[in-house]
């Protein structure tokens, strides 16, 4: 526990200090705010609600979460640095969970920087602030989600650019599950009960249901079974690779 | 402390064994290492040392064999046995973005050392180690030096009992790495030491014991005097004279009892040095004086060599 959080206090000490951290939130905000009133057209759909501003958070974190994830270890690895780190007092789990918790958080902080928008639509309306509490918890899941495959993924190499590609990749996959582009591959030859079960781990229509205030369940042991397992995924990767 | 540990060796490594593939990189290796001894660690590159360090400090696992610290096992016990070393690893990875002051915080941190303890150790550190102004510049635009004693300074923390250093005095210039070795020699009576070096002179100015080890296989544990013992210039006498009049010396030395073999180095001017190398054992000083008093000539100076390790080490690590 100890060092896990001093871990997190590294890391974010890391990202604070480093210019990735503003240009991911202001990068973040600025498209966030573009979707959402130029694409989206929030003001003149006349609703008082988030949902044109939360529906485009998955497809924000698709690219910008795998940015954050890739430099986690494959930048340990590169630069020798997880030698020092991995002969501490610290078990590779510890350090998993310390890296992901911290990217979790920095990346809530941009999530939590879109308070303004929050604060507006109270103001024009009465919006339902229960769905919007969900919509934002939801959205952090997802993005936790995303972050803890990116991290396993920048386990297996020391180059960051192969660690975003195929992290992305996988994000993806993991996001449209429910969608025909992951579906038709199946249909035609596993059986429906497999390709059901690829369907039910959709990422993208979770975080629409739990945007919409349908908090299930099934989805939160959907976003925390894909983190959990992994970081456990992560922990093997770091334990394997960190000798070669 | 029972019987039983007291018995035991603070460092005790048998029959460790790496491979990578087909690759051996360490062969069964075995040694101890005891309280207050300084092991000096010699090889070519690639020989395994850093492997063999890296099974030690427990960031790789060994193929084969055990490492035990303080009685405990590695594979078993990983975190007991990192809270009781401290570990340079080779180039002294840091984080570069970090300033010195926080990352001597983050490891105080990670070891779990209390307010009080982290201030006094980072302050001694800091002072010993001459980080003091660079404290607050980011660690990626020091010089080699600066990164080097930034490295020991993580490693010294925690003031451990075992010390595991890759090549602690590389790019040190020769004030620094004279003030690293008075730290090292100030400490290593309380601890079990291993420094890898290529500087076999550290060897000589450091280390109560060396091991040599080529190809991942040990080929030399002893004191750093026996291994000079093994040189041939090992109690050779030399003798710098004119150059026009060492021909003339040579041919008398050269008939001395108990002299093998004799050399002639030219030296600089009309200099010139002839070594008398001698049988295994045999003290030839006096016998080289006579044979200069015999050949009239004058000399400017005459020297018993100690042996040079790195004869000795080519020697061993060649015919691996």
């Amino acid at each position: 526990m100890h060092a896990t959080l001093a871990i997190v206090r590294r890391e974010l000490q890391a990202y604070y200090g480093s210019p990735l951290a503003y240009v991911f939130i202001v990068i973040f905000l600025a498209l966030a705010g573009a979707l959402t009133f130029h694409v989206a057209s929030w003001l003149e759909r006349g609703r008082a609600d988030l949902q044109p501003f939360f529906q485009w958070h998955p497809w924000l974190y698709l690219f910008l979460v795998p940015a954050v994830g890739m430099r986690l270890w494959a930048e340990e690895r590169k630069t020798g640095t997880i030698e020092f780190l991995m002969t501490l007092p610290v078990a590779t789990w510890q350090a998993v969970v310390g890296k992901f918790v911290a990217a979790w958080l920095f990346i809530g902080s941009a999530l939590a920087l879109t308070f303004p928008i929050w604060i507006t639509v109270n103001y024009l309306g009465t919006p339902d602030n229960g769905v919007i509490v969900a919509a934002y918890l939801g959205s952090w899941l997802i993005a936790g989600g995303m972050l803890a495959v990116s991290a396993a993924v920048s386990a297996l190499t020391r180059n960051q650019v192969i660690a975003f590609v195929l992290a992305a990749a996988i994000c993806f996959v993991f996001m449209m599950s429910g969608l025909e582009i992951v579906q038709s591959p199946f249909r035609g030859w596993a059986p429906a009960a497999l390709a059901d079960a690829i369907a039910g781990i959709s990422l993208l229509s979770a975080f629409q249901q739990i945007s919409q205030g349908v908090i299930d369940l099934r989805h939160a042991i959907l976003f925390t079974s894909l983190i959990g397992l992994s970081l456990f995924v992560n922990t093997a990767i770091v334990e394997l690779k960190k000798g070669s | 402390m029972t019987a039983r540990g007291a018995m035991q060796s603070l460092l005790a490594i048998e029959r460790l064994t790496k491979r990578f593939g087909s690759i051996v990189a360490v062969d069964d290796v075995d040694f101890a290492v005891e309280r207050g001894e300084v092991l000096g660690f010699l090889g070519p590159n690639g020989a395994g040392k850093s492997t063999t360090m890296r099974m030690i400090t427990g960031y790789l696992p060994p193929s084969a064999g055990r490492v035990r610290v303080a009685g405990f096992d590695v594979g078993h016990h990983p975190l007991e046995i990192k809270r009781r070393i401290g570990y340079l690893p080779e180039g002294a990875p840091t984080y570069g973005e970090m300033t010195p002051r926080r990352i001597l915080d983050f490891t105080a941190r990670m070891r779990r050392l209390d307010a009080g303890t982290r201030r006094r150790r980072t302050g001694q550190m800091v002072e010993r180690l001459h980080l003091q102004p660079v404290l607050d510049r980011p660690i990626e635009t020091l010089s080699k030096g600066f990164k080097r004693r930034v490295g020991l300074a993580l490693a010294l923390l925690h003031d451990p009992e075992v010390l595991i250093l890759d090549e602690p005095t590389d790019g040190l210039d020769p004030n620094q790495k004279h003030e690293v070795r008075t730290l090292l020699a100030d400490i290593a009576p309380a601890k079990a030491t291993i420094i890898s070096t290529h500087i076999l002179e550290e060897v000589d100015a450091l280390c109560t014991r060396a091991i040599v080890i080529a190809d991942g296989r040990l080929v030399a544990d002893s004191r750093p005097r026996d291994l000079l013992a093994r040189s041939r210039h090992h109690n050779a006498v030399t003798v710098r004279l004119g150059a026009d009049q060492v021909d003339l010396l040579q041919a008398w030395v050269a008939r001395c009892a108990g002299v093998v073999a004799t050399e002639v180095v030219p030296g600089d001017g009309d200099t010139a040095e002839l070594i008398a190398f001698p049988e295994a054992g045999r003290d030839i000083l006096g016998r080289v004086q006579a044979a200069i008093e015999e050949a009239e000539v004058e000399i400017e100076e005459i020297r018993v060599e100690r042996g040079r390790l790195d004869d000795v080490f080519r020697e061993l690590t060649r015919a691996a």
